[in-house]
């Protein structure tokens, strides 16, 4: 299926980036502006808008595949897959009603059926983007398989636009499953960790986990038949289908109850199966442990007082010299990164109140420098002349 | 036959074998004649090039020496993991060093509870399922050379298998490498969690072919064994009601576990190579195999058998027991060296285009064969639309050899004109350099070559391969297999 395009988006987008490096200026590109908050603050001259880059270029259901371009809403490719049966497996979020397919593929976000289906990275098959020398490039395809040259279109996955703009992206597309049940278990953190590993060790279709305020909660999705199977091997309490859906709408959009504040909200992705008291004072479980959110009042190292905490067997001994809870009883925002690079992850400072100040090495946890070596001349290779997004990433 | 593609000036340097012998133990140097000719080829023989020398280290600390050195001395080196490569990624260079993963061999860490495994990268791919079994896990791609690849080269390689369509490729399966640089610095991409901080330098390197760094270890992800997998096999009177039995199984939400075709050629030259039971009157066969709970997989068996009558199957069988299951998927996977038993030499490709393009592309693909006069055997990944057209012909008659790089010419420049690509699982290599000019215009090149240059600004490693320059664009390329020449030919492939 084919719509009628706007042939006059793309010369315009490309236009204003050959005028911006003809002027020496800066861009700071986005769509909807729906996840601003997401990254380091952006340097820029002026904005680049790409939501007026809309619409489906190509979607063949029986293909598994969609191309679309940049700037069209996420929430309609969603309406339209749902109408052929399908849906984006990794079930991103929109963080608002403008929120655009570029936008999905440049944050790189994916939502609670990540570690049970794709990540945002793992479908995308294809983009044409532009370079910082105002280049149209297309790389990938729009085929499941393809190796021909560099995997240069998953590398725009999460890059937050810091390597050139989005003009189209290819992404694969699964059937939407007959059917799905939540289940609601009461369990301490400890214990809900040790469920979701002893699961996810079975192939079991669960399609969400979540843990909060002592409730666990399990989606399960597919036929009739595999759904009670699985209920019968989960246990736990079924809940109305309206109120479920609601309920990981709100995990996905992150307007649960414990989101609503002003303070510093971080996300902790560590090994699944990284034990509770490694990551202490956490919010919110989900991906079978492997993402944990956490609060703190402020989002910078606060050098305040510290006392000692106690840990279980499992806690790594480098976690400990770096361990701090100020007076208050609050996770010091400063032990966080160490407290995740320990258990083999890393942590993000993912939202704070715009007053709250930020961390001094920036959001993102920093990268070794050989890996930072790497992204400077990554940097350097798609816009040497540092057009996009100055400052987002690193 | 032998043909060398690399366009580089040589530039031999003899006293980077002396260096060497100062890092490595003296067995771990090879450089006579006789020792180095084992390594003249990967798995695409038509290609072949003696290295210079080859050193075989055992530890990350002595890659990192050899790397410093060749750095230093700017001599070109070649990573190689089990030399079971289809397009030619590890054919060395006549100056370079051909550095052998194959002594890093060992499974070093299992993590049941994290469901992975850290493993070095000359570990064969079925070593780790074989290895992570007993805590009810495998690795999950399963690229028909599994019994011998390394997982290094299916990293390099990007591999797949037949069971992408569910369970994806090798970028989909891996969690972190740590690796070499050019400059012979240790670093990591990927985590043991879901993501890392930063670029995606994990996708990036996955199915890079050995030009971005040196792969000293791969983190796997493992997945639970399901419950149960059964198969059907559906015979067909035309590839086009074969082909639209694929998208009827597809549009019905059902993705097998694996779906493959064949068509009559190759179903004639399975059979009467393994005797799975194929239908040897059908146009086209297609296999596909569900997994899940058991009784999921009762109910699927039945919806995907009533879709394949319903699309007009002249016969649907389902497999009595396991037994039948892999006697179907035996046939499949011995369709290669079937074909190389009934014709002097057969041409290889592995272009993907959109399933639906399959009629019309198979349909001209014959018009194609009947107009240069070979035949061409087609077996196909479906699900992913991943076509393996093979072309028969006889390199002792003068001008059949020509005839068939151009007849695979032409169908790969038909795959990228249908949409598609040049190479869904084999790798760029050296093989297919040509037929990239017809997928990727000037800038994308040229950007392929600054991604080069941002890991290896002296292009040291593996010069030549995976991406052409800008003055190469000729026209055609293909996997070319002479007289069985094909390495380790007992091997299933694909």
């Amino acid at each position: 299926m084919v719509e009628h395009l706007d042939t006059t988006t793309e010369p315009a987008i490309v236009e204003q980036v050959h005028a911006a490096r003809a002027a020496g200026s800066t861009l700071a590109i986005h769509g909807g502006k729906t996840k601003d908050f997401y990254g380091n603050p952006v340097q820029a001259d002026a904005e680049l808008d790409c939501s007026i880059h809309r619409g489906v270029i190509a979607y063949e259901p029986t293909e598994l595949a969609i191309t679309v371009r940049a700037g069209t809403p996420l929430a309609e490719v969603e309406a339209l897959l749902a109408e052929h049966g399908q849906e984006f497996p990794f079930e991103p979020p929109h963080f608002g009603e403008r929120a655009t397919i570029g936008g999905m593929v440049a944050a790189g976000l994916s939502g609670p059926r990540r570690p049970y289906a794709a990540s945002v990275r793992d479908a995308v098959l294809g983009v044409r983007m532009l370079n910082g020398k105002g280049e149209v490039m297309d790389f990938g395809g729009r085929v499941m398989k393809n190796v021909a040259g560099y995997d240069l279109s998953r590398l725009m996955v999460g890059a937050l636009g810091v390597l050139g703009v989005l003009l189209e992206v290819s992404i694969k597309v699964m059937p939407r499953p007959p059917g799905r049940i939540t289940l609601i278990q009461e369990q301490d953190q400890a214990s809900a960790l040790a469920s979701m590993q002893r699961w996810a060790g079975q192939a079991l279709p669960i399609t969400g986990t979540a843990w909060l305020c002592g409730r666990l909660h399990l989606r399960v999705a597919g036929s009739e038949e595999a759904l009670s199977e699985t209920q019968r091997i989960l246990g736990g309490t079924p809940v109305a289908a309206a109120e479920a859906d609601a309920f990981w709408t709100a995990v996905r959009e992150q307007r649960l109850e414990c989101f609503a504040d002003e303070q510093a909200l971080w996300r902790v992705s560590v090994p699944p199966a990284t034990a509770a008291d490694v990551i202490p004072d956490v919010e919110l479980i989900e991906w079978s442990g492997a993402l944990r959110w956490l609060k703190t009042e402020l989002a910078g190292v606060t050098g305040s007082a510290v006392k000692p905490r106690r840990y279980g067997a499992s806690a790594v001994s480098a976690v400990r010299a770096n361990d701090r809870i100020n007076d208050a009883g609050d996770v010091d925002a400063g032990a966080i990164r160490p407290w995740a690079a320990a258990a083999g992850g890393h942590a993000t400072l993912f939202r704070a109140g715009a007053s709250t100040p930020r961390p001094s090495d920036g959001v993102f946890a920093p990268l070794s420098p050989v890996v930072m070596r790497l992204h400077q001349r990554l940097k350097q290779a798609f816009d040497p002349d540092g057009l996009f997004n100055l400052g987002r990433l690193y | 036959m032998s043909r060398i593609p690399d366009e580089r000036p040589l530039n031999p340097k003899p006293e980077v074998i002396s260096e060497l012998r100062r890092l490595l133990p003296a067995a771990s140097v090879l450089a006579t004649e006789a020792e180095l000719a084992p390594y003249e080829c990967d798995g695409l023989s038509a290609f072949q090039q003696r290295p210079l020398v080859v050193a075989l280290p055992e530890t990350v600390e002595q890659v990192q020496q050899i790397m410093q050195l060749c750095h230093r001395l700017e001599v070109p080196v070649v990573a190689r993991g089990a030399g079971t490569g289809l397009s030619g990624g590890a054919l060395p260079l006549a100056d370079g060093v051909l550095l052998s993963l194959a002594k890093f061999n060992r499974i070093i860490a299992i993590d049941p509870a994290n469901r992975s495994a850290r493993v070095q990268p000359g570990v064969r791919n079925l070593a780790i399922s074989e290895a992570v079994a007993p805590h009810g896990l495998y690795y999950a791609p399963d690229p028909s050379s599994q019994i011998a690849c390394s997982i290094g080269g299916n990293v390099a390689e990007n591999s797949g298998g037949v069971h992408c369509l569910k369970y994806g490729l090798t970028v989909h399966n891996i969690l972190k490498l740590t690796l070499v640089s050019v400059e012979g610095e240790l670093f990591e991409v990927g985590a043991e969690a879901l993501d890392s901080p930063g670029l995606d330098l994990l996708a990036l390197m996955t199915g890079s072919e050995g030009m971005l760094g040196i792969i000293v270890e791969v983190t796997v992800k493992l997945l639970p064994k399901p419950e149960r997998a059964q198969a059907l096999l559906a015979s067909f009177d035309s590839v086009e009601r074969a082909g639209a039995a694929v998208a009827e199984i597809i549009g019905a939400g059902i993705i097998p576990a694996g779906l493959e075709m064949m068509d009559n050629p190759a179903i004639r030259a399975a059979e009467a190579f393994v005797h799975a039971g194929y239908p040897v009157d059908a146009a086209a066969i297609l296999i596909c195999e569900l997994d899940g709970f058991n009784a999921e997989v009762s109910v699927d068996v039945m919806r995907v058998r009533e879709l394949l009558l319903g699309a007009g199957a002249t016969d649907v069988r389902t497999a009595a027991d396991d037994a039948e299951r892999l006697r179907f998927w035996k046939g499949r996977k011995a369709a290669f060296p079937a074909v190389g038993r009934i014709s002097p030499d057969y041409y290889c490709m592995d272009g993907t285009i959109p399933r639906r393009q399959l009629g019309p592309v198979l349909n001209r693909i014959a018009e194609l064969s009947a107009e240069v006069g070979l035949a061409v055997a087609n077996v196909f990944h479906a699900g992913d639309g991943n076509l393996h057209p093979l072309i028969l012909y006889d390199a002792n008659n003068p001008g059949e050899l020509e005839q068939a790089e151009s007849l695979g010419g032409a169908i790969l420049e038909l795959c990228v004109e249908v949409g598609g690509t040049v190479t869904g699982e084999h790798g760029v290599g050296v093989e297919k350099l040509n037929q990239m000019c017809v997928q990727f215009n000037r800038a994308e090149l040229t950007q392929m070559h600054a991604v080069k240059a941002a890991f290896d600004p002296k292009g040291l490693l593996n010069p030549g391969k995976a991406v052409p320059t800008l003055h190469r664009c000729a026209e055609f390329g293909a996997m070319h297999v002479h007289h069985g020449a094909l390495k380790f030919p007992e091997l299933p492939r694909f």
